[in-house]
Order: structure tokens, then C-alpha cells, then sequence
């Protein structure tokens, strides 16, 4: 067998690991980013003008300053400087779902946005506060529709987890680059990394297209709602 | 060689997808001034026979001749050529929809023609008029109604000099009040003399305008002759059976 | 007014790092574009195995994370005995992986349009190329422009990304000063100002252009 296969071998099981660390630092960022994006795309749809400044501001900001500055920052400097002493998963995991809150927002934010006005007065129409309304009419359709974006959303999270090696999280890549400074097969062992990725993304992917399909309410359709 | 006397021959065009045939050997010949009608019902291969005469849709075999000479369909140059000898109306306008109304009607004159763009806006200008929408060149598509999206479309096709004009049911796409716009603009062509094959359910236009009716179905032209001859009174004709269902179909017809 | 030694050198690093940046970004973005014009062409309108091999090239690139790409370019690429310097590794990485994205985008706007656009070019004697350059191409680019703008915005960011492949940008330029000072707040603050007021330049920048193209009823919709 030549070197270049028995490092793979070797070292596979060791990779695999990493990527249930990857995949938990996903998981967790993105039901974060879930519920800190919700939040946030209420509040800007129909909190009053100051708050919808601050999320504003928060969308712009976070949206664009790159992941890896994002995690210097915070790993290095703010978590550092507030006393916090969060390991190298939670940084990630905060960070990354701190990100994908703003970009998620977004996306239920065009989902609400779509949703026609007739929706929310029928509710209030009905009795009900705007919390319920919010609650038990809207989110249950937007979140619907908001799926695929979601999933697209999942690949991004994912491939950005990658970064993660930067401040020593113990996930795919950290893991690759140790084996490959040793056994100095880094082509061979980063092409695996590569498919260990894309085969991540391919579960995620094909789950929530289920999720998708258990979910959908028949003669539903999402035209126009992410355009 | 003689003066040819029919503008437009179609000689045993035939057609097929696969296994569904939608043309069995069509002929026909126009003279000029001449206005044929195409009924029948839907997927009777009326479209496909429109949008084989001017090649959108190569025929499996059959000719073409203008003028008495046959086109060569395998060479580009002449295809292209024939086209803009031959006008087409479409059912769903087809306008460009990135083009106001006035680029939409002068792109053609500046880019196959190679007017100058002054002569191309000042054609184009006079054509849009005729069809009534002088006042709505800087329009886009979106932002015109149905009836006037084929007003430009008829202004565009006119714009080229066609020597033929086919138009591919050129009321169906419409909402019902604007129907009569876009029939009076082709009432019009015709009191000028445009020679025309016309596919169309619209009675009116059939009785009114035709020189000629030709009722097809199946990819045959199953029957063909004067409106009096196929739809005078008490004639049993399929045609005027088709003819009937229609009426009943949209009340009065219009 | 006088800045104390750390701003200074902060500043002058930092700007260094921003030109560096913008050196990477332009030719990675203009390369990108191409790449993605004729992936996004071929993937619709080439021959099947064309297609596929357009298909499998997006999948791969929009598949795996744009860190280990880089590294196979850096790192990899030499043990087939290929050198690549950090600047060139991070550009080709760029390039191949913006082109595979922006692919997608052309691809779409491609099939979006109606076979009557082309009907209607056709009837009216246009020839082939006549057709594309003045139908297809100005409808597909109005199509595609708002997500071509939004992928160029990404690759702006993940421009950052050069500095792991040791090529000394904004990012690797701030790192350098927070270590030497250990004021890692401040910098990377201040690296974080340098790419908003990048992203909000080009934002503003993409929004004149969609402006500029704009056609009613046609394109992008939602803001």
C-alpha cells in the first residue's frame, strides 16, 4: 500500500471524530442562530424604530466582518477581556451562531415579510394578542417556507466550522493539519477532509429536504417568499 | 422563369416529435393580399404549421418557396432571410422583456437591418403610432396590459416590411375587454392588404376577414374553402360544426 | 491630535493590509466572474458530458469549505512537486471557488429565460449570436447581477482567509500587532471596521450598478 493510503487508513478514525466535534459545533450554532434569528426578525418586522436600529446594526456588522476576524475577536479579545473563560467549542459555537442569527434573520424576515397582512389581522380579529398571533399563526408558516434557505444556510455554518482550527478546536480540520505536519501526506489528507465535508453537507442537506417534505402543508407553496 | 404567381408555397410539410406526429404532409399556397384563416382545435398542429413556415421549429421534410424559389431550410443565411420577409405574431407576445416598447420594435431594424438608430426610432415611431400607443414608447413590457403588449409585438413584426404576416392566435392570451383592441389593429392590416396566415378561435375574425378558411385537426387540413362555402347557412361542414361549439362556447363569440 | 504608538503602528499596518487585501480581492473577484460566466454557460447549454463535468466542478468547490482548498493549493500541491506562493495560492483558491458559486447564479438566470424570448428573436431574423448578444446576455445579467454582487460581497470576506496560507493581508496584518501588543479587542475591532467599510463600499457600489440596469418587472425583486 502506498504511504500516501496508509496514512488515510491510519488516520481515519482519528478525522472522524473530529467531525462529530464539527458536527456539534453545527448543530449547536445553528439552533442558536435559530433562535436569536427568529428574535431578531420579529423585532425588526414589527418592533418599534429604535430596536429595529439596533438589529439593524447588528445585521450590518455581523454580516459583514469575516467569520475568522469574528473568532480572533472573540476568542482572543472580548471573551478574554469580559473574563470568560469558554472553551475553544463554545467560542465557536457562540460565534458562529452569533453569524448565522443575522444572516437567519434575514431569511424569516423575507419569509414574514411575504406572508400576506390579511394572516395577522384574521388573528387579531379572532381575539388574539399579538404575541399569539405571532406565535401560532405566523411562525408556523414562515419557519415552513423558510426550510430550504435554512438548508443552504447549514452548508455555509458548516464549511465556516472549519475555522474553528484557528484558536485549537479539536474538529475535522485542526485534526487533518496534525496528522499532515507530521506525516507531511497533506494532499492526500486534506482531500479526505475535503469528502469527510462534503459528505457532511450531503447528510444535512438530504435531512432537511425530508424535514421539508414531512412538514409541507399540501397546495402550500413558497413562490415568492425566497426569491 | 414567369412571374410566380403565389408569394408563399408550403408544400407537404411534415412534423413529428417522436412518436406523436403533428403535421401529415400540410400544403398550401397564398397569393398576395390573400388572408387565410387556420382553425381547429387545440393541438390540431395549427402552431406547429405557423412556426414551420418560418423555421422556429425545422420541418422533418417538405418545402418552402417564396416567390416561386424554393429556400434552402439547411442554409442559414437564407433562413434568416426569410424570416424577415415573413412577420410572426405570437399567442404569448414574446416581447423582450428587458426593452421598452420602442426598443423592442427598432432592435431588429438596428441589429438585422443595421438602420441608424435615428431612422430605427423614427420607424419605429410611425409603426408604434399606427398601432395607437404613441404615447407609451418608454414603457416596458411588465408595465403594459396584455392587448397593448401585442400592439408593440404587431408593431414590431411590421417594422421588418414583412411580405407575409403569421399570427399564432393572436387574441387568446387576452383578457376578454382587451380582445377588441388587438382585432381592430388586424381589421386595419387587412383593409391595407397584408397578405396573412392567421390561427384563431375568434369568430368574428374568421367570418369577417378570411378569404379563405382551412379547418385542420390531426395535422390535416381537413377541410378548406370560402367562409360562404364552409359556413353558409345550412351547410354540414366540420367546420361549421367546430364553428358552433365555439359560439356556444363564448356566448355571442365577439 | 497625537496617536499613541499602538494606533500608529495599528494604522500603518492595517492600511498595508487593506491594499493587500484589495490585490487579492479584484483579480480573484474579476476571475471569478469569468469562470462562473463560462461554467454557468457550459453547465447549461454544453454537451451532457460537458455539463457534468460543469456540475461535478460547482458541487466540489460549493461542497467543501473554502479553507481546505486553499490548503490543498498550498500545502498539497507541493507533494505533487507544484509550488504555489501565498499570494498565488489564495488567488487561484478564490478564483475557482467564487467561480464555482457565481456558475450557479449565471446557470439560473440562463434557464430562466423563456424559449419565446428566443421564438421572438428568431421570427424577427435574428441570427444565433444575435440572439445571445442582444436577448439572452442582457436579460441573463440582469437576472444573475444581484446574486453575482452578493457572492463578490462573500469573497471579500473570505479574502481574510489568505492569511492562513501565510499571504499577510488585513487580517494576518491586525494578527501580527495584537500579538506584538496583546491588545487583541482593539485590533481586531479596528480590522472589523476595515471590512465593513470594504463590504458597504461594494454594496453600495453593486446597488448603483443593479440601479443602473434596472428594468421594471424584470430581475431581482426582494431587497
Amino acid at each position: 500500500m502506498p504511504p500516501s493510503l496508509t496514512v488515510i487508513v491510519d488516520s481515519f478514525p482519528y478525522l472522524i471524530q473530529g467531525a462529530f466535534f464539527t458536527a456539534g459545533i453545527v448543530v449547536c450554532a445553528m439552533l442558536f442562530g435559530l433562535l436569536l434569528g427568529v428574535c431578531i426578525a420579529v423585532g425588526i418586522v414589527y418592533g418599534p424604530w429604535p430596536v429595529r436600529f439596533v438589529l439593524n446594526l447588528y445585521l450590518w456588522i455581523f454580516r459583514g466582518v469575516p467569520v475568522l476576524v469574528l473568532l480572533f475577536l472573540f476568542y482572543f479579545g472580548l471573551f478574554t477581556y469580559l473574563g470568560l473563560n469558554f472553551s475553544a467549542f463554545v467560542s465557536v459555537a457562540i460565534v458562529l451562531g452569533l453569524t448565522t442569527a443575522a444572516y437567519q434573520a434575514n431569511i424569516f424576515k423575507g419569509a414574514m415579510l411575504s406572508l400576506p397582512i390579511g394572516q395577522f389581522r384574521a388573528a387579531s380579529s379572532l381575539g388574539m394578542s399579538d404575541v399569539q398571533a405571532i406565535k401560532s399563526i405566523v411562525l408556523p408558516q414562515i419557519l415552513r417556507i423558510s426550510i430550504p434557505a435554512w438548508s443552504n444556510e447549514y452548508s455555509i455554518i458548516l464549511k465556516d466550522s472549519a475555522l474553528a482550527f484557528v484558536i485549537g478546536a479539536p474538529e475535522i480540520m485542526a485534526r487533518t493539519q496534525f496528522v499532515a505536519s507530521r506525516t507531511y501526506q497533506h494532499l492526500p489528507l486534506y482531500i479526505t477532509a475535503g469528502i469527510i465535508y462534503f459528505v457532511l453537507t450531503w447528510i444535512g442537506v438530504r435531512l432537511l429536504f425530508k424535514l421539508e417534505k414531512r412538514v409541507r402543508i399540501p397546495g402550500y407553496s413558497d413562490n415568492g417568499a425566497n426569491s | 422563369m414567369t412571374e410566380a404567381k403565389f408569394i408563399l408555397e408550403v408544400d407537404t410539410l411534415n412534423k413529428s416529435y417522436g412518436d406523436n406526429t403533428i403535421l401529415k404532409g400540410v400544403s398550401l399556397t397564398l397569393e398576395e393580399g390573400e388572408i387565410k384563416v387556420l382553425i381547429g382545435p387545440s393541438g390540431g398542429g395549427k402552431s406547429t404549421l405557423l412556426q414551420c413556415i418560418n423555421c422556429l421549429v425545422a420541418p422533418d421534410s417538405g418545402t418552402i418557396s417564396m416567390h416561386g424559389k424554393e429556400i434552402n431550410l439547411k442554409n442559414k443565411k437564407d433562413l434568416y432571410q426569410l424570416r424577415q420577409r415573413v412577420g410572426m405574431i405570437f399567442q404569448e407576445f414574446n416581447l423582450f422583456d428587458h426593452l421598452t416598447a420602442l426598443d423592442n420594435v427598432t432592435i431588429a431594424l438596428r441589429k438585422v437591418r443595421r438602420m441608424d438608430k435615428g431612422a430605427a426610432n423614427k420607424r419605429a415611431m410611425f409603426e408604434l403610432e399606427q398601432v395607437g400607443l404613441g404615447d407609451k414608447i418608454e414603457l416596458y413590457p411588465a408595465q403594459l396590459s396584455g392587448g397593448q403588449k401585442q400592439r408593440v409585438a404587431i408593431a414590431r413584426a411590421l417594422a421588418m416590411d414583412p411580405e407575409v404576416l403569421l399570427l399564432d392566435e393572436p387574441t387568446s392570451a387576452l383578457d376578454p375587454e382587451l380582445v377588441g383592441e388587438v382585432i381592430s389593429v388586424i381589421k386595419a392590416l387587412a383593409a391595407k392588404g397584408m397578405t396573412m396566415i392567421m390561427a384563431t378561435h375568434q369568430i368574428s375574425l374568421i367570418a369577417g376577414l378570411a378569404r379563405n378558411v382551412l379547418f385542420m385537426e390531426n395535422g390535416i387540413i381537413q377541410e378548406q374553402g370560402s367562409p360562404k362555402e364552409l359556413l353558409g347557412a345550412g351547410k354540414k361542414t366540420r367546420t361549421q360544426g367546430f364553428c358552433d361549439r365555439l359560439s356556444d362556447l363564448d356566448g355571442e363569440g365577439s | 491630535m497625537e496617536l499613541s504608538p499602538f494606533y500608529q503602528d495599528l494604522l500603518t499596518a492595517l492600511n498595508t493590509g487593506v491594499i493587500t487585501s484589495i490585490g487579492l480581492i479584484i483579480p480573484s473577484a474579476l476571475g471569478g466572474v469569468c469562470i462562473g460566466i463560462a461554467a454557468g454557460a457550459l453547465r447549461t447549454f454544453g454537451p451532457k458530458p460537458v455539463r457534468k463535468l460543469g456540475d461535478a466542478y460547482a458541487a466540489l468547490f460549493r461542497g467543501t469549505p473554502l479553507v481546505i482548498q486553499l490548503f490543498i493549493l498550498y500545502y498539497g500541491l507541493p507533494n505533487l512537486g507544484i509550488y504555489l506562493s501565498p499570494y498565488a495560492a489564495a488567488v487561484t483558491g478564490f478564483m475557482l471557488c467564487s467561480g464555482a458559486y457565481q456558475s450557479e447564479y449565471v446557470r439560473g438566470a440562463l434557464l430562466s429565460i423563456q424559449r419565446g424570448q428566443y421564438y421572438g428573436a428568431q421570427a424577427l431574423g435574428f441570427t444565433t449570436f444575435q440572439t445571445v448578444f442582444w436577448v439572452i446576455i442582457p436579460q441573463a445579467m440582469r437576472r444573475a447581477i444581484h446574486g453575482c454582487g452578493n457572492e463578490i460581497i462573500y469573497l471579500i470576506k473570505y479574502s481574510s482567509l489568505a492569511y492562513i496560507v501565510t499571504c499577510m493581508e488585513l487580517t494576518g496584518e491586525g494578527n501580527t500587532i495584537a500579538s506584538e501588543y496583546f491588545r487583541f479587542t482593539e485590533v481586531f475591532m479596528m480590522v472589523g471596521v476595515y471590512y465593513l467599510l470594504l463590504v458597504s463600499c461594494a454594496m453600495l457600489i453593486l446597488k448603483r450598478i443593479e440601479q443602473w440596469l434596472h428594468v421594471p418587472g424584470f430581475g431581482h425583486q426582494e431587497g
